[in-house]
């Protein structure tokens, strides 16, 4: 499924690992981690999975997951791991900015970038805090909620974006709930990104490797149509 | 908010708890925090709650010498602090009151809880329909069907129950499937979360509302002995029970604390709910804590036969009182607490809730060690009147209550 991404167009790639109370994931994901659990995934399998993709293909690559499965390994000696197996970057939907620096600091030293979230919540306050200092790119959600597919998209978020730029030099990505090209299109109007996540898991469940390819390859196509 | 400010000591317990959490909730906990300091250090906050306490808890609750008990343990004098005799049949009511008050300070008119044995489900509900607040509470599948008698308490208090199919469908997914609504709905909504345990302050803050258990008792004991008691004994599952009978007595070196974990089928056999005594540090539910879990650090389910012990972990400030050495944790098994939940009943004429029986079972087993050493304190957090149908149909008794096999 990686490289099939990889060729139909998506430029980083976030490869989860599973975690077993997923608390921010939404029934999809939910469903795929449990999954995704009793047919043998681990943290070893996962990042054979990024190896084996790495011979192949250069797409940047995010690992995202919970602070447990990680910490249970040893925080350090994951990202050396991870780093090690072509990661470019770690999201831990669990350890947001300002939570623990010592954990913060393991993931920088690894040399991987850590991808910080901002969400419609987060203080006025706490924006430059999680603004600054972080490298990859910037992950916006676009709602309060958990992740997975919503029909339709709040009007303010595009403002919402812009006036992120205001405070942000890093690319902007904005994800939750985003599951169709025109939802794609209308986000990348404003960001520098656009994650898919669970309607991507959700083709794969219903299509297979190849619906999912072209699910991609028609966000892809969606947001290539935007004249930058 | 300066740059370390959720990484300091103030938001946790030694190396335990912190906040863990989605971006999404951060601003809520601080919002949170903010209104808590303020509501303590306003007089009228402190004077309203108390005045609930005593007049629609009941508070203080008795201090009971249970003296056939002490016979049948072969023990030294034995306390229960009762707070099995508290409005809604459990100590949980002191928390939930205390946090439909700050909810109403802060202006959330929508409250979710997450529950197990039903016991804080029903103190949440019993809190909001005082306060006319509207009421959700989420509910594993499984408990659903172990505690059908306070699914109908919370419907009939107002509340919404609604089961959590996901998971091993019990207090764990509960509590998920509450933090993700809170997630979703974080703007007008407050989490009352019914222990010890979640990401800062709620550890703090449900401890402080719940130790007027210890206050009490301590005060009590004294008063009854003249001295302080040689050990104090509470169940501990997410731990709200233990810390709130603990804590006034945490600075008295001399005081043994003692919290009994659930070992359900037994430690070896991997069914039980010992997060201390078998679990390593880890984080759930937004705090750092021991944890059930395997190698890959998945999750590792929990058993016990009391719904409200069976959860993977425990709250933090047990943990760092356990690595510290001030309290110690043993742990007592399903049929071990099926014993004493009878014995109680039949030598004393209390029915014990089948939480508060590992602490009862782990006084009759231990109680002639403390002969020589003075009085033991037993925190008998809530009456068993919620697992009488449960127990029946576990002992072969039919599932129906009131069609008793014989008799």
């Amino acid at each position: 499924m990686m490289e099939a991404a990889a060729d139909a167009g998506a430029d980083v790639i976030e490869l989860g690992i599973p975690f077993s109370d997923p608390l921010a994931d939404g029934p999809t994901i939910q469903r795929s981690s449990f999954m995704a659990i009793q047919k043998g995934t681990t943290v070893d399998t996962v990042l054979d999975a990024l190896r084996t993709f790495r011979e192949r293909r250069d797409t940047p690559t995010v690992l995202f997951t919970y602070l447990n499965p990680v910490l249970r390994r040893g925080l350090g000696e994951f990202c050396r791991e991870a780093a090690e197996a072509g990661a470019d970057g770690l999201l831990l939907t669990d350890l947001p900015v300002g939570c623990d620096s010592g954990m913060e600091e393991q993931v920088k030293s690894a040399g991987l970038d850590w991808i910080r979230l901002l969400a419609p919540t987060t203080s006025r306050e706490r924006v430059p805090l999680v603004a600054q200092g972080g490298s990859g790119f910037l992950y916006y959600i676009s709602r309060t909620g958990v992740t997975g597919a919503r029909t339709e998209l709040r009007s303010e978020l595009v403002a919402e974006v812009a006036a992120l730029r205001e405070a942000v030099t890093m690319p902007i990505a904005v994800g939750f709930g985003i599951s169709t090209p025109e939802q794609a299109r209308m986000v990348a109007l404003a960001a520098d990104g656009v994650v898919v996540g669970s309607a991507l898991i959700a083709q794969l469940e219903r299509e297979g490797v190849a619906g999912a390819a072209a699910f991609l390859g028609a966000l892809r196509q969606g947001m290539d149509e935007i004249d930058h | 908010m300066n740059p370390e400010a959720m990484s300091g000591a103030r938001y946790r317990f030694g190396p335990f708890g912190g906040r863990y959490v989605p971006e999404t909730l951060t601003a809520a906990l601080e919002e949170l925090e903010r209104a808590y300091d303020e509501a303590q250090a306003d007089p009228s906050f402190q004077r309203d709650l108390n005045a609930l306490l005593a007049d629609f808890v009941g508070r203080p609750t008795p201090l009971y010498r249970a003296r056939r008990l002490e016979v049948e343990a072969d023990g030294p004098a034995v306390y229960l602090k009762r707070e099995d005799l508290n409005h809604t049949g459990a100590h949980k009511i002191n928390n939930t009151l205390g946090q439909a008050l700050l909810a109403r300070r802060m202006g959330k008119r929508r409250i979710i809880a997450e529950t197990g044995a039903g016991q804080h489900g029903v103190a949440t509900a019993c809190a909001c329909a005082l306060f006319d607040l509207e009421c959700v509470v989420y509910m594993g599948e499984e408990d659903v069907d172990r505690q059908a008698l306070n699914v109908y308490r919370m419907e009939l208090l107002g509340a919404e129950v609604r089961p959590v199919s996901s998971g091993t469908r019990t207090l764990k997914d509960a509590t998920s499937e509450a933090i993700r609504d809170w997630v979703t709905n974080v703007d007008g909504t407050h989490y009352i979360i019914g222990s010890v345990v979640g990401p800062d302050p709620f550890p703090r803050m449900v401890r402080d509302f719940q130790s007027v258990i210890g206050r009490e008792a301590r005060a009590q004991v004294i008063a009854l002995e003249g001295r302080l008691p040689a050990a104090v004994f509470a169940c501990v599952g997410g731990g709200s029970n233990a810390m709130g009978v603990f804590h006034a007595f945490v600075p008295d070196a001399e005081v043994e604390l003692v919290g009994i974990e659930a070992a359900g089928e037994g430690l070896g056999g991997g069914r039980h709910s010992a997060s201390l005594a078998a679990g390593v540090p880890g984080v759930l539910h937004g705090a750092l804590s021991y944890l059930l879990q395997d190698s890959d650090g998945q999750v590792a389910p929990a058993h016990s036969i009391s719904a409200g012990l069976d959860y993977p972990g425990v709250g933090p400030e047990l943990s760092w009182l356990k690595d510290t050495g001030r309290a110690r944790f043993v742990s007592a098994t399903d049929a071990e607490a099926l014993d004493a939940f009878h014995r109680l009943s039949r030598i004393e004429g209390i029915i014990p809730a089948l939480e508060s029986a590992h602490a009862l079972a782990h006084l009759l087993r231990a109680g002639q060690m403390y002969r020589d050493r003075g009085p033991l304190l037993v925190c008998l957090s809530g009456r068993g009147d919620k697992d009488v149908a449960h127990v029946a149909e576990v002992e072969g008794r039919g599932i129906l209550l009131g069609r008793p096999s014989k008799g």
